[in-house]
C-alpha cells in the first residue's frame, strides 16, 4: 500500500543521505522524496511516499524516528491530510489535437506554460489520483517528457464535520 | 586563553573522563598527537587502525564506559570501519575521532581524503563532520552522550586539519546536551508490564530469553531475582552470556544455532517467552515462523525498531531492561506471595532439567589422539574459576568458548556477536586489559582469525599488557569447513591451510612468550604456567582437525531440528 510520510528533521549537511541511505540499506521502497527548509530555522521538512505492507511501514517509521537527525515522523495515510504534486508534462500537440488537449487542460484546471509548433508543456497540480488521471488521458497524444516535484503533504486542521 | 582545536578536543576528552585512547597517528591528526603528551591520557599505539577500533570496543564492553579511538584521515579512517560496524551491531558505546583533510580541500580528492562520514553513515549511531571550531565542544559532548545513552552505539567525529589548527576560547557545555531530535525513552509503560506479569502468572511453561541489552543496562541482578522468584528457566544469547551464572540451576545455556538442547527445546515448547534485551537475530531464531510458536511473547527492548522486526510479539515493552524488570518485580511484590511458583512450574522445570541431563553439551572425552578443543576451553574455565575476561575471535573458537566456559559475571565475555568479525578478540583483549590491568584477560582464538590482527603482539609487548592468547589450532577455518562438511558435500574449498606460521617463534620474534601444546596431558600445566606469567603469552594448542561444533541447527531450520553429536 502507498503511504505518505511527513518527516521533520534537523537541516544538517548529509541529512538527505541519512534518509535515502536508510531506505536503500534496508530495502525499503521510495516512490518519491521531497525536501525543503521550513520557516523554522534549521529545520527541514520532507515528504516521502513509499510502498509497503503494515509491518514494513511500522519499521520504516520506527527506523526514521531512530535517526538522530529526525525530529518527527507522521504517517499521513490514516489521518486527514492534503496532498499535492506538481508535474510538468511535455505532450505532442499537433494542430488537429491541440483543441482536445486544451479541453483536458481545462477540465483538470491545468495550465499551459509553454507551447511550440508541435508540443505543449502542461503544468498540472493535484493529488496522486488526479495526476494519474491526467497521465492516463494525455497518454494517447504522446507524452514526450515528464518532470515531477514528488508529493508534498500536510495534515489537515481541525475536522469540524466529524466532531 | 585561546587554544587550538587539537587542544580543545583533548580538553573535551578530559571533561568526558577519558583516560585511554587507542589510536594511530597520521598527517591529518598530527596536531592532536603534538598536544597529546601534555594531557593525562594514555595513548595505546596499535599497529593497524582496525585494532584501535576493536580495542576501544573491548574497553567499552569490559568497563561499561565509552571507548575512544583516534586515527588519521583516508586509510586510517577506512581501516576503522570494520571495528565501527562490529560495535554498531553489538550496540557498544564508542567514539571514533578521524582526522580529515583541511576543509578547503574536502571534495577535491586530496591526498588521504575519504568521505568517512558518508562511508560510516549506516554503521554508526550518528556521525559528524566538524566544519567550524566553534561547534567542536558541542559535537564532542553530543558524541559521548549519544554513544552511551538509549541503545548505545559508535559515534564518529570527523575533524578537518584546519579545524584542529584554528583557535578558540574553550567553554565546555555543562549538563546533558539538549537535542530536540533525540530523547531516548527509558521508562516502561506500567500497563504493558502488568500485561506481561499477568501472562507470566497464567503461563505453565515460561522461559526468559535474555540478550546483550541485559548486560548493557546492568539488569543481570533483576533477571536473576525475577527468574528465582517466579522459578522461570533462563536462556541467553551469545551477547547475554554472563548475565546469569553459567552453572545456575535455572540457566539452560545459550540458545540458537549452536545453543544447548535444553535451551532450544525450551524455546520450542514454552508457552510464554519473556525476551529481555535481545533482538531475535536469525542465528537465534532459526526459522522465524517456528520460533517459540506455541508461546505468547513479551519483548522488552530499549530500541522500538527491534520490536516486531523479525518476530511478532504480543506484549511489546519499549524501555530500559533494568527499569522494566524492576517494574515487574514491583508488581510481583504487590501480589504478595499469592502464587506458589515453585509448585506451578515444578513440572516444567523437571522437563527442562531432563532435557539438560539427557543431552548435555559434550564431546568425546575418551578419545585418544590430538587435543579436543572443548577440553582446552573447559580447562581455561577450571583454571580461572570463571573469573577471567574472555575474548574470542569468530568461528568454532567462539562457539566452544560460549558453550564450555561457564561465564559467571556480566562483561566477562567480549565477542563479536552481530557482525561476526574475525580478528576481533585479540585487540578487544587489549582494550579489556587497559580497563582492568590486574585481571586475567584471555583471548580464545582460532589459527585463522588470530592472524587477522596478529600484528598487535608488538602492542601488548611494548605496553606490558599481559594478555593471554590461546589458539585452538586445527589448521583450518573450522566453522566454514564444518559447513562444507555438512552442507557442501565435503568440498573443502580454501578452508584448509597449507601453510601456517610457527606461532611460538612468531610470539618470540615480537618479544612475547610462546608455548606449544600437542597432547591433552600438556594442556592444564602449560595453561597454568602461561596464566601465571606476568606478560603476554601465546599458547598454540594443536587440536583435533575436523572437530565440529554441536549441537547445530542448520541455517533456516527450526530450533527443534538440531544436529546432535
Amino acid at each position: 500500500m502507498r503511504h505518505v510520510l511527513s518527516v521533520l528533521m534537523e537541516n544538517e549537511p548529509g541529512v538527505l543521505s541519512r534518509i535515502s541511505g536508510l531506505f536503500s540499506g534496508r530495502g525499503f521502497n521510495i516512490e518519491s522524496i521531497n525536501a525543503a527548509p521550513t520557516l523554522e530555522k534549521g529545520v527541514t521538512s520532507m515528504t516521502i511516499t513509499t510502498i509497503g505492507d503494515e509491518l514494513i511501514l511500522e519499521q520504516i517509521v520506527k527506523q526514521l524516528r531512530k535517526l538522530v537527525s529526525v525530529i518527527k515522523v507522521v504517517d499521513l495515510t490514516d489521518i486527514p491530510a492534503v496532498e499535492r504534486e506538481m508535474v510538468l508534462i511535455k505532450v505532442a500537440a499537433s494542430d488537429s489535437r491541440r483543441a482536445e488537449i486544451m479541453r483536458i487542460v481545462d477540465i483538470f484546471r491545468c495550465k499551459v506554460v509553454d507551447v511550440s509548433i508541435d508540443e505543449m508543456v502542461i503544468e498540472a497540480i493535484g493529488d496522486y489520483g488526479k495526476i494519474q488521471a491526467i497521465f492516463n488521458l494525455l497518454q494517447r497524444y504522446g507524452i514526450k517528457e515528464v518532470a515531477r516535484t514528488g508529493t508534498v503533504a500536510m495534515k489537515r486542521s481541525m475536522q469540524t464535520m466529524e466532531e | 586563553m585561546e587554544i587550538s582545536g587539537a587542544r580543545v578536543l583533548l580538553e573535551c576528552l578530559i571533561k568526558e573522563g577519558v583516560d585511554v585512547v587507542f589510536g594511530f597517528p597520521g598527517g591529518a591528526v598530527i596536531d592532536i598527537y603534538d598536544a597529546l603528551p601534555d594531557y593525562p591520557i594514555k595513548h595505546i599505539l596499535v599497529r593497524h587502525e582496525q585494532a584501535a577500533a576493536h580495542a576501544a570496543d573491548g574497553y567499552a564492553r569490559a568497563s561499561g564506559r565509552v571507548g575512544v579511538c583516534l586515527v588519521t584521515s583516508g586509510p586510517g579512517a577506512t581501516n576503522t570501519v570494520t571495528g565501527i560496524a562490529t560495535a554498531y551491531c553489538d550496540s557498544i558505546p564508542m567514539v571514533v575521532f578521524t582526522g580529515q583533510v583541511p576543509s578547503p580541500l574536502i571534495g577535491n580528492d586530496a591526498f588521504q581524503e575519504v568521505d568517512i562520514v558518508g562511508i560510516t553513515r549506516p554503521c554508526t549511531k550518528h556521525n559528524y563532520l566538524v566544519k567550524d571550531i566553534k561547534d567542536l565542544p558541542r559535537i564532542i559532548k553530543e558524541a559521548f552522550y549519544l554513544a552511551r545513552t538509549g541503545r548505545p552505539g559508535p559515534v564518529l567525529v570527523d575533524v578537518p586539519k584546519d579545524v584542529l589548527q584554528q583557535k578558540m576560547r574553550l567553554k565546555y557545555p555543562e549538563g546533558e546536551p539538549q537535542m530536540r531530535s533525540y530523547n531516548p525513552n527509558y521508562k516502561p509503560n506500567l500497563n504493558q508490564l502488568r500485561k506481561a506479569m499477568t501472562l507470566l502468572a497464567k503461563a505453565k511453561r515460561p522461559l526468559m530469553y535474555i540478550g546483550g541489552g541485559v548486560i548493557m543496562a546492568d539488569a543481570h541482578e533483576q533477571v536473576m531475582r525475577l527468574a528465582r522468584a517466579c522459578r522461570v528457566p533462563v536462556t541467553a544469547t551469545l551477547m547475554g552470556l554472563g548475565a546469569m551464572p553459567g552453572d545456575d540451576p535455572l540457566f539452560l545455556g545459550m540458545l540458537g544455532m549452536h545453543g544447548t538442547y535444553a535451551a532450544n527445546m525450551a524455546v520450542y515448547n514454552c508457552d510464554l517467552l519473556l525476551a529481555v534485551g535481545a533482538r531475535f537475530d536469525d542465528r537465534v531464531t532459526g526459522k522465524p515462523g517456528t520460533f517459540a510458536a506455541k508461546a505468547k511473547i513479551v519483548h522488552v527492548d530499549i530500541d522500538p525498531t527491534s520490536i516486531r522486526k523479525n518476530v511478532q510479539v504480543h506484549v511489546p515493552v519499549v524501555s530500559d531492561c533494568r527499569l522494566a524488570l524492576e517494574g515487574m518485580l514491583g508488581i510481583l511484590a504487590d501480589w504478595d506471595g499469592q502464587t506458589d511458583w515453585e509448585a506451578k512450574h515444578a513440572e516444567w522445570l523437571a522437563q527442562t532439567s531432563e532435557w539438560a541431563a539427557s543431552h548435555p553439551l559434550s564431546y568425546d572425552r575418551a578419545a585418544s589422539g590430538p587435543v579436543k578443543p572443548q577440553y582446552v576451553v573447559e580447562t581455561i574455565y577450571e583454571l580461572t574459576r570463571g573469573d577471567a575476561i574472555i575474548t574470542t575471535e569468530v568461528g568454532q573458537n567462539q562457539m566452544w568458548a560460549a558453550q564450555f566456559y561457564k561465564f559467571q559475571r556480566p562483561r566477562t565475555l567480549l565477542t563479536s556477536g552481530g557482525l561476526g568479525t574475525m580478528g576481533y578478540g585479540f585487540p578487544a583483549a587489549i582494550g579489556a586489559q587497559m580497563a582492568f590491568p590486574d585481571r586475567l584477560v584471555v583471548d580464545i582464538a582460532g589459527d585463522g582469525s588470530i592472524q587477522m590482527n596478529i600484528q598487535e603482539l608488538v602492542t601488548v609487548v611494548w605496553n606490558r599488557l599481559p594478555v593471554k592468547i590461546v589458539i585452538l589450532n586445527n589448521g583450518c577455518l573450522g566453522m566454514v569447513r564444518q559447513w562444507q562438511e555438512l552442507f557442501y558435500k565435503g568440498n573443502y574449498s580454501s578452508t584448509c591451510f597449507e601453510a601456517q606460521p610457527d606461532f611460538v617463534k612468531l610470539a618470540a620474534s615480537y618479544g612475547a612468550k610462546g608455548f606449544l601444546v600437542e597432547t591433552t596431558e600438556q594442556v592444564a600445566p602449560v595453561l597454568r604456567e602461561a596464566f601465571a606469567l606476568d606478560g603476554p603469552v601465546v599458547v598454540d594448542v594443536r587440536v583435533t582437525p575436523g572437530e565440529n561444533v554441536y549441537p547445530m541447527v542448520p541455517s533456516g531450520a527450526s530450533l527443534s531440528e538440531m544436529l546432535l553429536v
